[in-house]
């Protein structure tokens, strides 16, 4: 007789908890946590050594969704959460749940420094360009000039672009996808889980109470091929209904070009992922809408470095190989003694 | 203070005579290695087997202006053939490495004192800087003292000359100059000094040489010169027999979070960001990675604290260590810790408040915050430390309440514990407390694990990520007793509130009752916490030994308070709560027992004096 040792083959329904999800009807959260639920069980984790970790925020609900491990902590501080339960237990796998308001308002300073030490988390921003759950203040990626609750004569403040932070961060992979593009967001979580180190994605996600329609220019049937455009390794910059424009670089300067009278796909910018500068993946993460870009989703970056978890572990082990597992009298008595008869 | 003159017993002609106990304090410029002359003063006297207590007193600049008032550092030891318990009210030796160091300090040099003075430094800039319109060593304004004007700066660099050092370099040895005079002085050894050079400065001979050599003609200045007429010895101390080292507050502090986890089978993680006067504690456990310890400087407080928070959930021993604006910044995530109702510690070194306040002086100003400084009903359970060896012990006792009752645990020292040290009674490992910590591995619900569901002593089950079938999710949101569901439901609130507070209101049942130093009652119990303990026992000591009835109830646990302690305050006519604050224990004890403690309160960010608090004591037992 053997003893079967396969892993249970799990089903997305196998990641729902119990309770009820509360997000307002058609909110683009409910695509994510559907793709997150099925991309999960391909990975071959088992559900006990998953963690979500969330702070504040209509997107921070998602761990009660989840039966996995989780923590709905408190606003901005995921990454730190998760940054001490990951150099903790190296051996989970630690997601990163945050938004706009939380991710890069109040707990900026964390995300900055959980990119920078390339922790072996993931972080998913959901980015719905205002705050929703305390209904409908502007937020740190709202555009110029919107007139919200809380700015009725326009926003007066430049917004962040999130992937340009995560880069100008080091980030070793980041990537930006869209909740409604369901394949294209699964394969971009799926590649997220799979990266050593910490995955930076955007997630452009509609908040349809508060900031209906703000991606609109990306998600519309009819527009998106020429407003996106899907980064592929490897791949010259290629977009539009008919794949007919391009990117090319005009020194440092990326441009919009049709591709035939006398222009060829060799003339286009190559899409690396793999560069080992960020600069490539800087430029791309610059190209904007309102500019007159498609905007690349997919895979911006995707590089090796060293992480923070696994380097502080192996201190503790290179410590102990050298000094020995520590001795407690040993430690009590080092120094200059004395004896009292 | 009774001397017996005698012939000095290593041969030189010189009187030598017997103290009891003496206080040495010395002083310069934050640049001039006093920290350095006493803490090897302090090791010294304690290998010599004194009891000794110290006070390390330094501004928050590095560096201020050469010269200046604001840049005097000061270390105070006073060590003694009897158990002592503070650094000393008055000084008897006074060294003042500059004119700036001499006017700031001199007030604590009592009269008859000894005043070791560096002579070089008295130039018409130094008396500027200290705002001296003449110079005290000839306008005869030191004649009370026993003064010594010696060219330090001048003998220092004759002594270092041939070693191949620069001036400035060779200037930094002038502290050994000073050490080795007061060494003589005090009829110390030099050699666990040198041992200390010769370990500190081993990758650079020429520096070893020079500071040995300046140490030794310090030494031999003194026996020396006629005008170092006497020598003075300190016997040892009749301690408990037992193996001794001398130990900081932080230090100890160190080694008993180590202790705890290692005695709990727990690796420890301190999440910290940097901060005076705590962060030689960060240092510390730095150094200590081979006992399973991840030290992680985070980007600020708040990150310091929600990776503690992380770090507990994942299961291991989580502490951050801070001081009070550090604290304050943690606040919101500590009340995460209390929803969550994972154990960690918290550590407040405290310091001068509010604000910035004064990051180098003590203070013990943060007990309301611990208590109250939250938002919402949020209780924790706090104990405060009250020497720096009890650092040790109390951060383990505070491991132990935290795991019990699956709670975060707030623990007070302060700057003076921190930075001070005394003999410490080497314990062995294998007498020290050991705490079994369980966690579940199977679901304890008929249907579901239920992470609220509690024990008798209210605690709810550690479960760590990486269990099967105990998947569940925490968070800041009101819980459903029980599944640990989101619940908004009133009733459920108050229940939660209720809860969390009743768990920690029974840690009074998991304590010892308090105890009285002195009579059951009387007239007056002095009630003290915290590092003001060496001054209060000493005081009331002190007054018994007059014959009065006076006790000393000295706290260790602030929340809850010993069950007996209402009965206690009951036996006695009187309470004096002396505090390096407002009154902030004083308005506890008021609303707690209904009795009308009287405070005295000091906040100078010095520690009390034993005088005052004697005079203060037998004010009131003679009204």
């Amino acid at each position: 007789m053997s003893i079967d040792t396969t892993l249970p083959v799990l089903k997305p329904t196998d990641f729902a908890s119990d309770q009820d999800v509360r997000w307002c009807p058609g909110c683009g959260d409910y695509s994510i946590l559907a793709q997150m639920k099925k991309v999960l069980p391909t990975l071959g984790v088992p559900r006990e050594k998953i963690v979500f970790i969330s702070g504040i925020g209509c997107s921070s609900r998602f761990p009660y969704y989840m039966n996995t491990y989780g923590m709905h902590s408190i606003h901005g501080r995921a990454p730190a959460v998760a940054s001490g339960l990951k150099c903790a237990r190296p051996d989970l796998q630690v997601w990163v749940i945050t938004g706009d308001g939380d991710g890069l308002s109040i707990g900026g300073n964390h995300l900055m420094h959980a990119i920078r030490r390339n922790l072996d988390i993931n972080i998913v921003l959901f980015n719905n360009r205002i705050y929703g759950l305390t209904k409908g203040q502007y937020s740190p990626t709202s555009p110029l000039g919107q007139k919200t609750k809380s700015t009725p004569m326009g926003a007066i403040d430049n917004p962040l672009h999130p992937l340009s932070i995560a880069i100008g961060c080091e980030a070793t992979f980041v990537a930006r996808s869209i909740d409604t593009h369901i394949n294209h967001l699964g394969e971009v979580l799926k590649r997220a889980a799979e990266h050593p180190g910490t995955s930076f994605i955007e997630v452009y996600q509609n908040c349809n109470v508060f900031n209906d329609g703000a991606w609109d220019y990306a998600k519309d049937r009819d527009t998106k091929a020429d407003t996106t455009l899907e980064l592929q390794h490897g791949k010259p910059l290629i977009f539009g209904k008919n794949r007919e424009k391009g990117i090319r670089l005009n020194g440092m300067t990326p441009e919009v070009v049709e591709l035939g009278k006398g222009i060829t796909e060799d003339d286009l910018l190559f899409h690396d992922e793999k560069s080992p500068e960020p600069t490539l993946a800087y430029l791309l993460s610059r190209m904007r809408y309102e500019d007159g870009f498609p905007e690349p989703i997919g895979v911006f970056r995707c590089v090796d470095a060293p992480r923070y978890d696994q380097l502080a572990n192996q201190q503790i082990e290179e410590a102990t190989k050298k000094k020995g597992k520590g001795d407690l009298d040993a430690l009590f008595n080092s120094g200059d003694t004395w004896v009292v008869d | 203070m009774a001397t017996i003159t005698a012939p000095s017993p290593n041969g030189t002609a010189k009187p030598v005579a017997q103290l009891e106990d003496a206080t040495v304090r010395f002083c310069g410029d934050s640049g001039d290695g006093m920290q350095l002359a006493g803490t090897q003063f302090t090791n010294t006297s304690a290998l010599a087997g004194n009891d000794v207590a110290t006070f390390p007193d330094f501004p928050a600049e590095i560096r201020a202006p050469r010269g200046t008032k604001a840049g005097v550092s000061g270390f105070q030891v006073h060590f003694s053939s009897n158990d002592i318990y503070t650094p000393g009210d008055t000084v008897d030796a006074l060294v003042a490495m500059n004119p700036a160091a001499l006017v700031t300090n001199l007030g604590d040099l009592r009269e008859g004192g000894v005043l070791l003075i560096n002579k070089d430094a008295f130039d018409k800039k130094g008396l500027e800087q200290a705002g001296y319109k003449t110079n005290p060593l000839e306008d005869g304004s030191l004649n009370k003292y026993k003064m010594h004007a010696v060219e330090m700066t001048k003998l220092n660099r004759l002594a270092v000359e041939g070693f191949g050092l620069s001036q400035k370099e060779a200037d930094l040895c002038r502290n050994f100059f000073a050490m080795g005079l007061v060494f003589w002085l005090y009829d110390r050894s030099l050699e666990p000094t040198m041992r200390f050079i010769a370990q500190k400065f081993g990758k650079r001979p020429e520096v070893a040489q020079a500071n040995t050599a300046s140490l030794k003609a310090g030494y031999n200045y003194g026996e020396t010169v006629e005008a170092m007429s006497t020598q003075y010895q300190v016997a040892p101390a009749k301690l408990p027999a037992g193996k001794y080292r001398n130990i900081m507050g932080n230090t100890a502090l160190a080694y008993g979070l180590i202790a705890a986890a290692r005695l709990s089978n727990k690796r420890l993680f301190l999440g910290a960001y940097p901060i005076t006067p705590a962060s030689d504690i960060l240092h510390e456990l730095s150094t200590h990675k081979n006992f399973d310890v991840l030290t992680f400087q985070a980007e600020d407080e708040i990150a310091a604290m929600t990776a503690t928070v992380g770090a507990a959930f994942a299961g291991e021993m989580a502490v951050t260590a801070s001081s009070g604006p550090g604290i304050a910044l943690k606040a919101e995530a500590m009340g995460l810790a209390v929803m969550t109702e994972l154990p960690m510690l918290v550590i407040n070194v405290q310091r001068g408040g509010p604000s910035t306040g004064l990051p180098t002086k003590t203070e013990q100003a943060d007990l309301t915050q611990a208590m109250f400084g939250r938002n919402g009903e949020c209780p924790m359970p706090v104990l405060a430390a009250r020497s720096p060896a009890d650092c040790f012990y109390i951060v383990q006792e505070a491991w132990r309440i935290a795991v019990r009752y699956m709670t975060p645990v707030i623990v007070l020292t302060d700057g003076y514990l921190a930075n001070g040290s005394e003999p410490w009674k080497i314990p062995s490992s294998a007498e020290l407390p050991r705490l079994e910590i369980v966690h579940p591995v199977e679901p304890n619900g008929a249907e579901a694990f239920l992470p609220y569901a509690r024990d008798e002593r209210l605690a709810r089950p550690w479960a760590t990520p990486g269990t099967p079938q105990l998947m569940h999710r925490i968070g800041g949101l009101e819980k459903q007793d029980g599944t640990g569901n989101v619940s908004y439901d009133p009733l459920n609130h108050e229940h939660m509130v209720r809860t969390r507070a009743k768990k920690v209101a029974l840690v009074a049942d998991d304590i010892p009752l308090q105890t009285l130093d002195g009579p059951e009652q009387g007239d007056l119990v002095v009630v003290s916490w915290g590092g003001t303990y060496g001054a209060c026992a000493t005081a009331v000591h002190k007054v018994q030994r007059s014959g009065k009835n006076v006790s000393h109830c000295h706290l260790r646990h602030l929340n809850p308070l010993p069950r007996n302690l209402g009965q206690i305050l009951k036996n006695f006519k009187r309470a004096l709560v002396p505090e390096l604050n407002l009154g902030q224990l004083r308005m506890i004890l008021r609303s707690e027992y209904l009795v009308d403690a009287i405070g005295y309160n000091k906040v100078q960010g010095k520690p009390f004096s034993v005088a005052e608090l004697v005079e203060k004591i037998e004010t009131l037992l003679n009204k």
